[in-house]
């Protein structure tokens, strides 16, 4: 199956939702993509919902709260907030938008009642969660709900792991046993719908090691499976391409051994059998590495999703590295 | 000695040794753990050991090779991997929700048992609760060590943890799923349920009351009946279950347990490792070493990275005036620029476990070399493994 191309996966995307398998660099990935649309005039909104500040330290700035900040004003006019969302003050919100709970909100806090709810009723968490994604998709800012142009042009979200991230987005399965009637079984139908509407995309960050591409393909036929729009595949931690002479050579020839002893002699290198043997058992190494990470390329490509390529940055992504990988993204033509 | 060489992770000492019942192998996501965990394994077998391993997560392939296609949660042999020595190898996978079932199923009647089961509250802390599988593999590990004491079928367990974010939430995530369980509301929920049933609306404070309506209202009217049963259910059965997970995490502290604490050589996997060490040494848990997996090593360790660079640059200019005549031009200018960027690799990677050994000085460190490719059979892991014991 040939694969869309990448602006039908990502042309006129409102949502974007980043998942992977863990420490794959998802928050990483997510981050880079809010930056790379930022910087294209658009406005846009990056959230987290584990809690644990990866955005701020991307970014490498304050912990982030449950307010909007902004992160990035480009020269393009274009800017990149973030939002940590948090299940406790949604709950609190919500129900102080839907009861007018006044004062015994906090009461029910104080109880546990609160954190019983987010904790423990299923789906409740993901739903208050992902509400709060729901809310700023939807948000206009007319002086009428619902009117005049959007609040955000996209919204990224950091989204949990692949092994969750079907049942974190299939809220609406998740409450149904628990809620028939009521607000949070109507929030969680609004909800499911924009999550299935074209103009939200799940894009799955891997690596080239075979359990991230093992669960990126599981996560593709599950998400696929459950009603779920995949847009791009991210290839992330791309290593240097070797020089091509390595790999298409057999270094087990003996002449290949005598040649390298011999180039080696020329420049003055010490070419003793340890060195020589070294650098061929390196290339060796290396070729079957690079023939592995070939296989698996060939895997993530067969699973018709536009591919897209993030090179790994030596120093980790500290000191503006996410921004180099929202420069690759641009560069792959991410608009 | 100088200061900052690390003391050595004497590995087949602590596999050999009769007196080590348990391997606690921790550590962040994806550094290594599972892998470890049966490389462990299968050297011990192979020195006589008869061994059990409980393994979480492992790779597809990896977990083909041990024979872990069989999911009933309960332990198989390995082929006949340590049977010429008087060993053997056990291995099973961790099925979380099985394992919480069985533990419902132990502890109550039948019917009450299935009614637990059926629970929406029930499944959902047994299936996707932060914490549950850290408990349920700490509920195993129980399990199988009272099964070795009973029945003498294993003389050592060894354990993998699960994919967790932090290596702490090993040990803490049990204790939150427990504090959790004795919170505020559901211990207001389960006086009247013990006061029998229907009359616990009266007993309710006026906030408890105010708190079940307004849940009710926004969650549905089938609410609170599933509360109930979910909060008899834990009354009836989470007392013992907490007190056992309590038995477990005193067995972590004896002093035939051994941590293994696996970290990847990059500073965040290195700092994770560096807390848990901490913790270990707070918790009075016994530390048997560090293990730095996935090295950069060098085929060729004597070529200083920035010399392999110039020559390559030398031999550059040099086939612009011959122009190519024998094997591959380019080779060998190709092979010292790879060595250039393995080194710096390495010598990052280097730098990264340098730190971590200065700041943790005594603490016994082993480093497994990166495979090229991933291990998954059990050749790979008997190499993982005599690196673990020589590194
Ligand atoms: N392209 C890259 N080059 C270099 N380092 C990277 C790159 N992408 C991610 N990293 C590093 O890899 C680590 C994991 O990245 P990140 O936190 O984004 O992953 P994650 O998928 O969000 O993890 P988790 O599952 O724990 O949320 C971080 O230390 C990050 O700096
Ligand atoms: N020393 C090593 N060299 C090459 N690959 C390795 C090495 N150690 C682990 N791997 C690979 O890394 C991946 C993750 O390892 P795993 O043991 O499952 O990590 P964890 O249990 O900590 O999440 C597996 O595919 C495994 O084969
Ligand atoms: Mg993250
Ligand atoms: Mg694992």
């Amino acid at each position: 199956m040939p694969a869309p191309a990448l602006e039908t996966a990502l042309d006129g995307v409102r949502l974007h939702v980043v998942t992977g398998k863990g420490g794959v660099g998802k928050t990483t990935v997510a981050s880079a993509l809010g930056l790379a649309l930022a910087r294209q005039g658009r406005r846009v909104l990056l959230v987290e919902v584990e809690g644990r500040q990866g955005i701020s330290q991307t970014f490498e700035v304050a912990p982030l709260g449950i307010e909007e900040r902004r992160l990035v004003h480009d020269p393009s006019g274009g800017e990149l907030w973030g939002l940590s969302v948090d299940a406790t003050a949604a709950l609190l919100e919500y129900l102080q938008t839907f009861y007018k709970l006044g004062r015994a909100g906090g009461a029910l806090e104080k109880m546990g009642v609160i954190d019983f709810a987010t904790t423990i009723a299923p789906g409740v968490r993901d739903v208050l969660l992902i509400g709060k994604v729901y809310e700023a998709v939807g948000r206009t800012t007319g002086a009428r709900r619902g009117h005049g142009p959007l609040a955000w042009d996209a919204v990224v979200l950091d989204a949990p792991p692949t092994g969750r991230v079907a049942r974190f987005l299939g809220v609406n399965e998740q409450v149904a046993d628990l809620a028939r009637v009521g607000p949070i079984h109507s929030q969680a139908e609004s909800i499911t719908r924009m999550l299935h509407d074209p103009r939200s995309r799940v894009h799955i960050v891997t690596l080239l090691e075979e359990m991230p591409v093992q669960e990126t393909a599981d996560a593709v036929t599950q998400l696929t499976g459950e009603g779920f729009r995949v847009g791009a595949l991210v290839v992330n931690q791309v290593r240097d391409t070797v020089p091509p002479a390595v790999l298409d050579t057999d270094l087990d020839a003996d002449e290949v051994e005598e040649q390298v002893r011999a180039d080696l002699a020329t420049v003055g290198v010490r070419s003793g059998a340890r060195t020589v043997g070294g650098l061929l058992a390196e290339g060796r190494a290396h070729a079957q590495r690079l023939a592995l990470e070939r296989e698996l390329t060939t895997e993530v490509e067969a699973l018709g999703h536009p591919v897209l390529r993030l090179p790994a940055l030596a120093g980790g992504v500290e000191d503006g590295g996410v921004s180099v990988l929202a420069d690759a993204l641009v560069e792959q033509g991410v608009r | 000695m100088p200061r900052d060489a690390p003391a050595r992770f004497e590995v087949d000492r602590l596999l050999t040794d009769p007196a080590t019942g348990i391997i606690v192998c921790c550590g962040s996501g994806g550094v290594g753990k599972t892998t470890t965990a049966a490389a462990l394994g299968v050297r011990a077998a192979e020195a006589g050991r008869r061994v059990v391993v409980l393994t979480i997560d492992p790779a597809r392939r990896l977990a083909q090779s041990l024979g872990l296609s069989e999911l009933d949660n309960t332990p198989r042999p390995v082929g006949s991997v340590g049977a010429d020595a008087g060993g053997s190898l056990d291995a099973m996978m961790l099925d979380m929700k099985r394992t919480f079932d069985e533990v419902v199923l132990a502890h109550s009647t039948p019917e009450k048992a299935a009614q637990i089961l059926e629970n929406p509250f029930y499944q959902s802390v047994s299936s996707s609760f932060a914490g549950t599988q850290e408990y349920m593999a700490m509920e195993k590990l129980g399990q199988l060590r009272a099964q070795a004491d009973l029945e003498g079928t294993w003389d050592l367990v060894i354990v993998d943890t699960p994919p967790s974010r932090s290596a702490l939430d090993f040990l803490d995530a049990p204790k939150r799923l427990g504090s959790f369980l004795d919170g505020r509301f559901i211990r207001l929920l389960m006086a009247p349920a013990k006061a029998g049933g229907r009359a616990y609306l009266k007993v309710f404070s006026f906030g408890a009351n105010l708190a079940a309506t307004t849940l009710s209202r926004v969650l549905g009217g089938q609410f609170l009946s599933d509360v109930q049963t979910f909060v008899a259910a834990l009354d009836t059965m989470f007392g013992g279950f907490r007190e056992r997970a309590d038995v477990t995490y005193a067995l972590l502290k004896e002093p035939s347990t051994a941590f293994v604490v696996v970290a990847a050589p990059e500073r965040d996997a290195l700092r994770e490792a560096a807390y848990f060490v901490d913790r270990l040494e707070t918790e009075g848990m016994p530390l048997a070493g560090v293990v730095v997996n996935r090295m950069q090593v060098l085929g060729a360790p004597g070529l200083s990275g920035a010399r392999a660079e110039a020559a390559a640059e030398q031999l550059d200019d040099r086939a612009e005036d011959v122009n190519g005549a024998g094997p591959a031009p380019g080779l060998t200018a190709a092979l010292l620029r790879l060595h250039t960027g393995l080194a710096e690799v390495a010598s990052r990677h280097e730098g990264h476990v340098r730190r971590f050994v200065a700041a943790h000085p005594g603490v016994p460190v082993s480093t497994v070399p990166a495979a090229p490719t991933d291990i998954h059979d059990l050749d790979g892991l008997r190499r993982v493994a005599q690196a673990l014991a020589t590194g």
